[in-house]
C-alpha cells in the first residue's frame, strides 16, 4: 500500500467493530458495505452467514485489494452512487464509521434507506468526555486515539455526537430498531439503555435504523 | 516485386522521403499468407442484424486447456479489433508470440491448467472467420470484398453463441475481452445472461464514442485514398492497399498509447542523428509508427479493417435497449468486473464508470477497478502486474461461487 497517500477516513480498528456490525446482518441477506476497505466484512458475512455481500469504497488502492481477494467491490463515493441503486436493493446497508466523513450524511442516509430495508451506521462520538474535556480545558480541537488528525486535515467533517444522531433519526423518521455505545475498541459499553451516558462513555456508537 | 514497384509508380503514388522507410512494407507479398486454422462450418448461416443472411459460417477458433467433466470450466476470450484467436501460442501468420501470453496459459491469471479457454476470430475477421476475403455467398469464385454485409459486434456474439453450442457448453465461466472484446464482453451478457456466469469487459465501452469514430474513419479514408484499393476490389488486381493500411494502423495506434509512454519510450531522440539536417532524418518515434503499420499489413485484410472498425461504430448497447444502458442487464445474474486504465484516453475510465452505474442501476454483482497506468489504452495487453491480480482474484471467487472444482 503506498503510505503517502492521504487517509480518505479514520483508522478502522475493524476486528470487534465488525463483529458488532455482522450481529445484527441476518443470515443470506443481501448487504452493500459503504466504505468496505479492503472487503473484510463482505468477506465475513458471505462466510458465516452465506450473504449476498458487496461493497462500495473510494479507495481504489483498498478496491483493488479487494476484488484481488475475489470480492464484489466497486470504486465509487457514498455521496453520490447511492444515488444509482434501485429502491429496495439490499436487507441491509451499511455506513462504518464513515457518516463522519461524507459530505451530506442525512442524504447518505436518506439514501440507504431507499435502497434498503435497514441501514447500519457506526461513526466515532464526537460527545465522549475526553474530547469535551480537552476542548474545556485546552480550548483547542481535540486530540483522541480515535480523533487523531489535525482539524486542517482531518477527512471527518461532519462529526456528531450520539445524541445528535438520535436527533437526526426523529426528525427524519427513522426508528432506531438497535443501538449500542462501544469504546474503541469496539466492546459494548454498560450504558446502552441511557443514551446521556453512553453519550458521555461511548468513544463510538452503533444503529441499526429503518424507516419509521 | 520491381513489377509491383512499377505499378506504384504507374499508378502515380508520391512517396517522398518517407519511401525509404516504408520500403520494407512495399516489398512484401500482396495477399495473405494462407494459413489453414482451426475452425467450424455453420451450413445454416447465420442472419444479420442488418437484415442479411450470411449462407455459409465459418468460425475459426482455438483453445486451450482441459475441460472438467460438465464443462463449465469454460472461459471465452474476445479479442480486439487487430487480435485474432492465437491468444496464448505463437502467431502462425508473424510467428510472433500470442497477443494475451501476459494473461492466458498454465499460471496465468486466466489459468488455462484450471479453466477450457477459447478464443474464436471474430466474424468480418481474416483468420480463418468468415468476412470480406471469404467467398461471396452468391459469386463463390471471388471474396465478398467490399460487398460483405455490414456486420456487428452483436453478430460477432451471435457467431460466438454457435461455436459455444457446437462445442456442447451450455454456460460459459467467464467472458473476458479487452476494448473490442470488452464490447463483446458486455454484449454476451447482455444477449446470453444465463449462458455467462461472469463478465469482464477491460477498457472497454458501451458505446463507441464519437471522437474514437472519428479516428477510424480517418483510418478508413487512408484505406480508401490509396490508389490500390481499387474501391475495395483490390485483390482482383492482385495488389494490397498497404500504404493506406498502414496510415490507418499508425493513427489508431496513436490512440492506444498514452502521451506519457510515448515521451518515455521515445521522447524527442532522433534516430541515426544528432541534428534533422537532411530531410530524411527523423525522429524515433516517426520510425516506430513506420514499423507499427508496415509489420500490420503483412497481418490483416484491408476491407476486414473497414468491416470491423464499422462494427465498433455501430456499437451503442444502450440504443438497442431503449436508450438505457440498465435495461440491457435487467435482471441479470452474471457477476461483472470492470476494469479501466487511468491513462487510456480512448476508452477511458468514465466509459467504465457508466457501466458500472447502469449495474447498479439493476443492482447487479458488480466489481469496478480503475488501475493506475501510464501505458494508455495497450496497457490491457501489458505487464500490469494490479490488473492481472485482480483478474484473477476475481476469477478465484466467481470459482468459488461457481462451486467450480
Amino acid at each position: 500500500m503506498n503510505h503517502s497517500a492521504p487517509v480518505q477516513f479514520v483508522a478502522k480498528n475493524m476486528r470487534v467493530d465488525l463483529r458488532l456490525i455482522a450481529g445484527m446482518v441476518a443470515e443470506r441477506s443481501r448487504v452493500l458495505d459503504i466504505g468496505c476497505g479492503d472487503g473484510t466484512l463482505i468477506d465475513h458475512l458471505f462466510r458465516t452467514k452465506q450473504c449476498d455481500a458487496r461493497g462500495l469504497e473510494i479507495d481504489m488502492a483498498e478496491v483493488t485489494r479487494a476484488v484481488t481477494h475475489g470480492l464484489p467491490v466497486m470504486q465509487g463515493d457514498a455521496d453520490s452512487d447511492l444515488a444509482n441503486y434501485p429502491n429496495a436493493a439490499f436487507d441491509y446497508v451499511i455506513l462504518s464509521r464513515t457518516l463522519q466523513a461524507v459530505e451530506r450524511p442525512r442524504e447518505v442516509l436518506r439514501q440507504m434507506l431507499r435502497i434498503s430495508t435497514y441501514a447500519i451506521v457506526s461513526f466515532p462520538n464526537f460527545g465522549h468526555w475526553t474530547l469535551r474535556l480537552q476542548l474545556l480545558l485546552r480550548g483547542r480541537m481535540p486530540m483522541t486515539r480515535t480523533w487523531h488528525r489535525m482539524w486542517f486535515e482531518t477527512p471527518n467533517i461532519h462529526p456528531c455526537t450520539i445524541q445528535d444522531f438520535f436527533d437526526l433519526c426523529t426528525q427524519d423518521g427513522y426508528h432506531v430498531e438497535q443501538w449500542l455505545a462501544a469504546d474503541e475498541a469496539g466492546a459494548r459499553a454498560p450504558w446502552r439503555r441511557y443514551p446521556g451516558l453512553a453519550n458521555l462513555f461511548g468513544e463510538q456508537g452503533l444503529f441499526l435504523l429503518r424507516k419509521a | 516485386m520491381p513489377d509491383l514497384q512499377r505499378r506504384r509508380e504507374a499508378a502515380g503514388i508520391a512517396w517522398g522521403h518517407s519511401q525509404a522507410h516504408i520500403g520494407p512494407v512495399m516489398d512484401q507479398s500482396q495477399a495473405l499468407p494462407e494459413v489453414a486454422h482451426q475452425s467450424v462450418r455453420f451450413e445454416d448461416g447465420l442472419t444479420l442484424d442488418c437484415g442479411r443472411h450470411l449462407a455459409r459460417l465459418t468460425v475459426a477458433y482455438r483453445s486451450y486447456g482441459q475441460r472438467n467433466a460438465d464443462s463449465s470450466n469454460a472461459i471465452l476470450i474476445c479479442h480486439a479489433l487487430t487480435g485474432d484467436q492465437y491468444v496464448a501460442e505463437t502467431q502462425p501468420v508473424t510467428g510472433k508470440p500470442g497477443w494475451w501470453n501476459a494473461v492466458v496459459g498454465p499460471g496465468k491469471p486466466v489459468d488455462t491448467d484450471r479453466y477450457f479457454v477459447i478464443c474464436a476470430n471474430v466474424l468480418g475477421g481474416c483468420m480463418g472467420s468468415t468476412g470480406p476475403s471469404s467467398p461471396h455467398d452468391e459469386r463463390p469464385y471471388e471474396p465478398w470484398g467490399t460487398e460483405f454485409p455490414a456486420v456487428t459486434i452483436q453478430d460477432m456474439v451471435r457467431a460466438q453463441k454457435l461455436l459455444i453450442d457446437h462445442l456442447s457448453i451450455t454456460r460459459l465461466f467467464a467472458v473476458i475481452g479487452g476494448s473490442m472484446g470488452g464490447m463483446q464482453a458486455l454484449t454476451w451478457a447482455a444477449l446470453y445472461p444465463e449462458a455467462v456466469f461472469a463478465a469482464v469487459p477491460v477498457a472497454a465501452a458501451a458505446y463507441h464514442s464519437a471522437q474514437n469514430i472519428a479516428f477510424h474513419e480517418i483510418g478508413r479514408q487512408a484505406i480508401a485514398a490509396d490508389p490500390f484499393f481499387y474501391g475495395g476490389r483490390y485483390w482482383a488486381e492482385g495488389v494490397t492497399p498497404e500504404r493506406g493500411l498502414a496510415v490507418a494502423r499508425m493513427t489508431a495506434h496513436i490512440t492506444y498509447v498514452s502521451e506519457a509512454a510515448l515521451t518515455r519510450k521515445f521522447g524527442r531522440r532522433l534516430q541515426h542523428a544528432t541534428d534533422l539536417t537532411l530531410l530524411g532524418d527523423r525522429f524515433e518515434v516517426e520510425s516506430y509508427l513506420e514499423h507499427q503499420g508496415s509489420s500490420f499489413v503483412r497481418r490483416f485484410d484491408a476491407n476486414s479493417y473497414l468491416a470491423i472498425t464499422r462494427a465498433m461504430d455501430l456499437f451503442d448497447l444502450a440504443a438497442d435497449h431503449g436508450g438505457a444502458l440498465a435495461d440491457a442487464f435487467r435482471g441479470t445474474k452474471t457477476r461483472f468486473l470492470l476494469v479501466s486504465f487511468s491513462s487510456d484516453w480512448l476508452f477511458p475510465t468514465a466509459q467504465s464508470r457508466a457501466i458500472a452505474r447502469a449495474l447498479n442501476h439493476v443492482a447487479a454483482n458488480a466489481s469496478f477497478v480503475e488501475i493506475m497506468s501510464d501505458k494508455g489504452h495497450d496497457a490491457f495487453l501489458l505487464d500490469e502486474p494490479d490488473f492481472h491480480r485482480t483478474l484473477s482474484g476475481f476469477l478465484a471467487g466467481c470459482a468459488e461461487h461457481a462451486r467450480l472444482s
